[in-house]
């Protein structure tokens, strides 16, 4: 399976606090790669650095290479709205903006591309059914996003990100702030999208990351101690730190 | 939680070996019938299989709820499917030992001196101490001792393959006692399942230390 994302000798700095340490990471192509790893651990920075989002905030960079489709993303010359547009981010706590579900989704789409009332209409339906929640808004279109229950809003983040037609899902605890059922909705959600993306998700539920992820990376103190096929790490992990960590013997 | 969980697990491997011990003691118990004809401690054996199938459901049980209620993955998760795996194992070596002292009803029809005796003492030895070192390999989880069971099933299988022979000649020369004769070939069939067995547990003691299945790959992939 050919690598849609791969992390070489990456380092990531707070100011003076490194927090990334020589990272190697290959990611598969439509597959989905579970982060764990205890909180601090740099689960979120690593997914950070994917689409250069840590670079709105000052005295923070990332050396090292970054490869997406064999470029590496961290140099300089890259279009990073055009990286962003390509890696989208789901966040934990659901972020619809405070407008209609309607232009939640279509926002993206005036952002990046030229499109026609109708082909919005097509791409904002394409993108809601995308994220299995055409049924449930179809006929509320022009209600705030801000009105629908926490899972639906993490689904109306999800169509928002795939209406830009990405290549790449960042996942930051996608389901930490919702109950089991809608949990289960974004899972199954999860399983469906990575036929057409690949997808990277940072949680802190190892049974989540064991039924839903094809790869595991387990991160500790900025460090990949393993990564592998899921079914592996969660089997019989290399690493003694892994096994403790995914038994709950610490973190 | 994970206290509980190993609290658990602790108390569930206990209650593994107590059952063993006892399952251990009856397959002796069953070939000391035999060799006397011993109808009472026969029935003893016969009688006590019902605690042993108990036993086995309530681990059976306690397996099912830890599954369930701690989502064990990796290291946890082989033990608990270990001792679900083992319990089963150790609950058919139960059932073994009531065939064996079903037999004892039948042999003592044939009274004392009529009959060339199959001699079981060198095949109990095997079996027996093969179950015993598999099921300290579990106690121990000493894979080093299971891989020494599992490279002795061998022999069992060809003393068992004499008794197949022995059998076959002198129901040929005492048709009138191959009744006798068949109880033997039943009797060393049983430990030869209880040596088959005691290679199944061990190489669940393998699966649980290292990971690795094994099953099938020693001896060209047959047993």
């Amino acid at each position: 399976m050919p690598l849609k994302l791969e992390a070489k000798n990456l380092n990531f700095f707070y100011g003076n606090e490194q927090v990334l340490f020589n990272n190697n990471l290959p990611v598969e192509e439509k597959k989905i790669t579970a982060v764990i790893g205890p909180s601090g651990c740099g689960k979120s920075t690593f997914l950070r650095v994917c689409n250069r989002i840590f670079e709105l905030y000052r005295n923070q960079r990332a050396e090292g290479e970054l490869l997406l489709d064999g470029v590496n993303v961290l140099l300089p010359e890259v279009d990073v709205l055009e990286l962003r547009r390509n890696v989208g981010m789901i966040f934990q706590k659901p972020t619809p903006f405070p407008m209609s579900v309607f232009d939640n989704v279509a926002y993206p789409l005036k952002l990046h591309f030229k499109l026609s009332r109708r082909e919005t209409f097509d791409r904002v339906e394409q993108a809601l059914r995308g994220a299995s929640l055409w049924d449930e808004v179809k006929d509320k279109l022009k209600t705030s996003g801000l009105a629908l229950s926490g899972g639906q809003q993490q689904r109306l983040c999800i169509a928002r990100a795939i209406a830009a037609e990405p290549e790449v899902l960042l996942m930051d605890e996608p389901t930490s702030a919702l109950d089991p059922l809608a949990t289960s909705k974004i899972e199954e959600l999860m399983v469906e999208l990575k036929k057409r993306f690949t997808i990277m998700v940072v949680t802190h539920n190892m049974q989540q990351a064991a039924r839903i992820s094809d790869a595991t990376a387990f991160f500790y103190k900025g460090v990949i101690v393993e990564h592998g096929t899921t079914t592996k790490i969660f089997t019989n992990p290399a690493n003694r730190k892994t096994e403790e960590y995914i038994t709950g013997r610490f973190g | 939680m994970t206290v509980h969980f190993i609290n658990e697990i602790e108390n569930l491997t206990l209650l593994l070996l107590e059952v063993t011990s006892k399952v251990e003691h009856a397959v002796q118990q069953a070939i000391q019938a035999t060799f006397s004809h011993d109808v009472p401690l026969a029935q003893k054996i016969i009688d006590a299989d019902d605690e042993i199938d108990a036993t086995e459901i309530l681990i059976e049980e306690e397996c099912l709820k830890i599954l369930a209620l701690y989502q064990p993955v990796a290291g946890d998760l082989r033990k608990v499917i270990t001792i679900l795996k083992v319990n089963n194992e150790i609950e058919r070596v139960g059932d073994l030992a009531v065939n064996i002292a079903e037999r004892v009803f039948d042999m003592v029809s044939y009274g004392e001196n009529m009959v060339e005796k199959l001699d079981f003492e060198e095949m109990t030895g095997k079996a027996c101490g093969m179950l015993k070192k598999s099921l300290d390999s579990l106690t121990y989880r000493d894979t080093a001792i299971a891989a020494e069971v599992i490279s002795l099933d061998d022999e069992v299988d060809k003393l068992h393959h004499d008794a197949y022979l022995f059998v076959r000649e002198k129901m040929l020369q005492h048709p009138n006692q191959s009744g006798y004769y068949l109880d033997c070939l039943t009797i060393s069939r049983c430990l030869e399942r209880i040596a088959d067995i005691a290679t199944n547990i061990s190489e669940d003691v393998i699966y649980m230390e290292q990971g690795i299945i094994v099953r099938h790959l020693h001896e060209g992939g047959t047993k």
